[in-house]
């Protein structure tokens, strides 16, 4: 039995700076990140889908970096920086992730798409010019249960050559 | 495709980019834990850790002591009420809460309602249950052995675990193409149990209003009519107090057309404490208690005779787990799995199958298949191979020369099937061609002779999906028909109501094709609703490809009463005769005279402003389809693999799709339908598997044991088409979604087979795992 349970009080105030606003809240110490976002802060394009840091669904950037927030602890990420898919895209724009993934059909259901989407920018931010097989490798930690991957491919490619075009 | 002066209507055959994508690249889908309510309480389940045991007590007191815990409800307290047990799809009943006994590792035993999940989950961990185990049953084999425990124990008068015996097509007359036969070729082989598991578990948020009654229940239901219906049925609600919304669903592929006990248990907490209660399943709940697939043991006798199939003869037994809950039309035990003549001319066949009980999970039927279409496909594509193989014979030309050929459908196959349209050698030609199989025959050979081992399998499946006709398919009774409503709007923007609930499949673009395609609208100025039983229109929901054969039919039926009507407005509007008026392209024009003509536009706007008198107002209608027979789109896969004699593992070099599912609404959304199903396919074949130990604990309930496949194992796939379209649907669309998933399978496996057949090798067993193929390999000679 866990003690929270018993004392509600094992608590602590935590400041995450999400999608570029500093957000404060009071929360257990076993809040996941995940349930931070989705819960207390009612970002809720963050998804759950396997619990064991297997499926990717949950994927959101950490100081830039893509980690599955199923399995981080909320008040482990203090101080830090967090962007979910709700940061993506500018103001009233698409980021050319976004673009990539409706023009080349590389979503159906769209429940791994957010967290397949920010692993995608967090590879093109590195990398602009990704090889298939790069952009496979990438990918791995994200599952797919529709699409077959190859219009994602298609779709980070997309997002490659548009970014390229900008820069 | 119309053609307009000024512009194209994005109709038929039109890739149009889809119109849902635009809040899910955003993240603002609405997925059911999305769903947040006032007062909203959370469910959790205490599952059981034993496969087979009798209950002798539970103590709930501690957990009740939980601060933040509001209740903890236990099958005792559901028998109360009448719902410790509610009835399944397919005539049986199933525990809502364990009771006398758990019977399966899993089982929902106790529900915790709390404050928030996490004080939920806490609390099941302090119910303290007695159990007195008992002997598990892990196989149909021992299952229906003498003396094996008796698992239904709770059926009256029930003494063993056999479930059904089901036959389809003509024994004697099999018989007799068998004693005829020159040749008698065997495969027996196990389609073994693997999971949909789709990304989004199963879930709800149930909501009782205790002031007026009314139960809203958001839940991940494919079928949200039927669902309602049932509801109605097991809880004695009364129906239109019942509103089931089906949100956006994160992938169902089967997983979500069953009723599970958490559905129930929330909607009872709802109802008994006044306050909506969230139940989100976790993924080992989702791996280990709902609907699984397949697990069926099959062995197929195949009667050949101057080189033709004369008689097919198979014998089943299915693993249905602890209750009998298979998701299928009533009157087929075994669903559809006596389309298993598949693709060829075989005059005699019959089926004969018996299901049993285990101590194992219940479902059956789902994983993107029409009701065991999948497993029929790969028994026979499997078994083709292996004849034309000790027939000395390439497994292509086995195939081509068996195939019924397009001059003859409508065709009547053995089992009682009428294949409707189909050109299978159409498709695998261009599917060789695209492959360049002579070439490839003649590399595998040299390869050979240097020591590597290529495979090359193909698989030339036909499926049945669009069920069906209502005189001769239901499910619970209820026909299996569907609505489609559209009301088109004074300003000429239409909102399309349908029956079904897409799950990805793209229906909000798709549907507003066909009646872009119908009206001349264009697919932006149709707004496509769906999920919803309060404001939709009745009907029995998306799965077996069923959308496209059955709703996207009635879509096209209600559009054209819409025209109708529209005509005679036109009439109206132009001081023409009804006769003298032509359809084109989104307007009416007085023949002969083009320059007389009127858009849909305006005469909607007509229709609330300047109608004939007499005319009732308004331009809307439904249509409720009744599919004369079902649709049977086919294909041909061709897949070549690399075998590393060291390993046993094998690399896919190649895969080669043409399917044929008549016409393509939107083609782009088809071929990713038919990707998505390429990889579950590839899925099964490689390494998907749900199994269980001797004592009945699952292996395979968590992703990091039930192993699917990521974009690095996946393959490239390269597709090609034909189209033979369906006589009988009004667009002549068959349907896709499962098409890959039914033919690939056996494609995999053929080619790993293939790379070892020279050695004698004629079968391995799903997941075609590198071990399995090692073991093969050191017994054929071929290890490396």
């Amino acid at each position: 039995m866990t003690v929270a349970a018993e004392t509600g009080s094992l608590t602590r105030a935590i400041t995450v700076t999400v999608n570029g606003e500093a957000r404060s809240a009071e929360v257990e110490n076993r809040l996941l990140l995940v349930h931070f976002l989705r819960q207390t802060l009612g970002l809720t394009g963050t998804h759950v889908g396997c619990d064991t840091t297997s499926c990717g669904a949950c994927t959101v950037l950490l100081d830039g970096t893509p980690v599955k927030s199923c399995t981080v602890f909320a008040v482990s990420v203090e101080g830090r920086e967090v962007t979910t898919v709700e940061g993506l895209a500018p103001a009233g724009g698409l980021h050319p992730v976004q673009e990539g993934f409706h023009e080349e059909h590389g979503l159906q259901c769209g429940f791994c798409t957010p967290g397949m989407m920010l692993a995608s920018a967090a590879l093109l931010a590195e990398n602009p010019d990704p090889s298939e097989e790069e952009i496979r490798w990438a990918l791995s930690g994200n599952i797919c249960r529709c699409t077959g991957y190859q219009n994602i491919v298609k779709a980070v490619q997309h997002a490659g050559a548009k970014l390229r075009e900008g820069s | 495709m119309a053609v307009s002066e000024d512009r194209v209507v994005r109709g038929i055959g039109h890739s149009v980019k889809r119109f849902e994508d635009g809040r899910f690249i955003r993240g603002r889908g609405n997925y059911v834990d999305d769903i947040v309510l006032p007062r909203m309480l959370h469910l959790e389940f205490l599952r059981s850790p034993l496969a087979h045991a009798r209950i002798r007590s539970i103590d709930t007191s501690a957990a009740e002591a939980v601060p933040g815990v509001v209740a903890v409800v236990t099958g005792e307290l559901l028998a109360q009420h009448s719902l410790a047990w509610m009835p399944t799809l397919s005539g049986d009943t199933q525990a809502v809460l364990a009771t006398d006994k758990v019977r399966f590792q899993g089982q929902e035993v106790a529900a915790v309602i709390a404050e928030s999940a996490y004080v939920a989950k806490d609390a099941t961990e302090l119910i303290d249950v007695d159990y007195e185990p008992l002997p598990p049953v892990t196989s149909p084999q021992q299952a229906l052995a003498e003396g094996a425990p008796v698992i239904r124990d709770d059926k009256e008068g029930k003494d063993s675990n056999h479930i059904y015996s089901w036959e389809a097509g003509d024994a004697a007359a099999t018989e007799q193409a068998f004693a005829e036969a020159d040749q008698v070729v065997e495969l027996e082989t196990f389609y073994p149990r693997c999971h949909p598991a789709p990304l989004e578990c199963c879930g709800c948020v149930a909501d009782v209003d205790p002031a007026t009654g009314k139960a809203t229940i958001y839940m991940t239901s494919q079928a949200p009519h039927a669902h309602r219906t049932l509801f109605a049925l097991v809880a004695g609600l009364p129906e239109h107090k019942i509103r089931i919304v089906s949100p956006d669903i994160g992938g169902g592929f089967g997983n979500k057309v069953p009723i599970y006990p958490g559905y129930v248990v929330a909607t009872a907490a709802s109802l008994l404490l006044g306050q909506p209660v969230k139940w989100i399943e976790d993924r080992t709940g989702n791996l280990i208690s709902t609907g699984f697939a397949r697990d069926y043991h099959m062995r197929g006798e195949l009667a050949v005779k101057d080189g033709r199939m004369t008689g097919l003869r198979v014998n089943m037994l299915s693993d249905n787990g602890a209750f009998f809950a298979d998701a299928q039309p009533t009157r087929c035990k075994a669903g559809l799995f006596h389309i298993v003549t598949g693709s060829y001319d075989i005059p005699a066949a019959h089926v004969q199958t018996e299901g049993a009980y285990t101590n194992k999970a219940p479902g059956g039927v789902a994983y993107r298949c029409s009701f065991r279409v999948t497993e029929a496909s790969y028994l026979i594509e499997r078994l083709v191979q292996t004849a034309a193989y000790e027939l000395g014979e390439d497994p292509v030309e086995f195939r081509r020369r068996n195939f019924v050929r397009p001059d003859q459908f409508p065709y009547k196959s053995a089992t009682g099937f009428t294949y409707d349209s189909g050109d299978y050698e159409g498709a695998l030609d261009l599917a060789l061609e695209k492959l360049g199989y002579a070439d490839l025959r003649r590399e595998q050979a040299e390869a050979r002779e240097r020591g590597e081992l290529i495979g090359i399998g193909v698989a030339t499946f036909t499926e049945v999906v669009g069920a069906g006709h209502g005189a001769e398919y239901d499910i619970a009774g209820l026909r299996m028909n569907d609505g489609a409503e559209l009301r088109i709007h004074p300003t000429g923007k239409a909102v399309l109501k349908l029956s079904v609930k897409s799950q990805g499949q793209g229906h909000e673009t798709t549907f507003a094709q066909i009646v872009a395609e119908e009206l001349g609208l264009q697919p932006e100025d149709v707004e496509v609703q769906e999920g919803d039983t309060d404001h939709t229109p009745y009907g029995l929901g998306t799965y077996a490809s069923r959308s496209t054969p059955v709703s996207g039919a009635a879509t096209s039926m209600v559009a054209r009463k819409i025209r109708k009507k529209a005509q005679k407005i036109a009439a109206h509007l132009l001081e023409a005769s009804e006769d003298d008026l032509e359809w084109s392209s989104g307007r009416f024009s007085v023949k002969g005279a083009p320059e007389k003509s009127t858009t849909i536009q305006d005469i909607a706007f007509a229709a609330y402003t300047n109608i004939p008198e007499g005319m009732e107002g308004g331009l809307e209608g439904v249509h409720y389809y009744d599919p004369p027979n079902m649709t049977y789109p086919f294909g041909a896969y061709a897949v070549v693999v690399e075998i590393d004699r060291g390993t046993g593992q094998w690399k896919v070099r190649k895969v080669v799709a043409v399917d044929d599912c008549g016409v393509r609404i939107n083609p782009m959304i088809v071929e990713g339908q038919i990707m998505g199903g390429l990889t579950e396919g590839f899925a099964i074949a490689a390494m998907e598997l749900i199994d269980f130990d001797e004592d009945g604990n699952c292996i395979g309930a968590n992703l990091m044991d039930y192993l699917i496949p990521t974009s690095w194992e996946t393959p490239a796939f390269d597709l090609g088409m034909t189209e033979t379209p369906s006589p009988h649907h009004p667009l002549g669309a068959k349907g896709v979604g499962e098409s890959a998933t039914v033919g690939a399978p056996a494609a995999f496996v053929n080619a790993v087979v293939d790379a070892l057949a020279h050695a004698g090798v004629r079968n391995l067993e799903m997941p075609v795992t590198p071990d399995k193929v090692w073991v093969a390999l050191q017994e054929a000679g071929l290890g490396g």
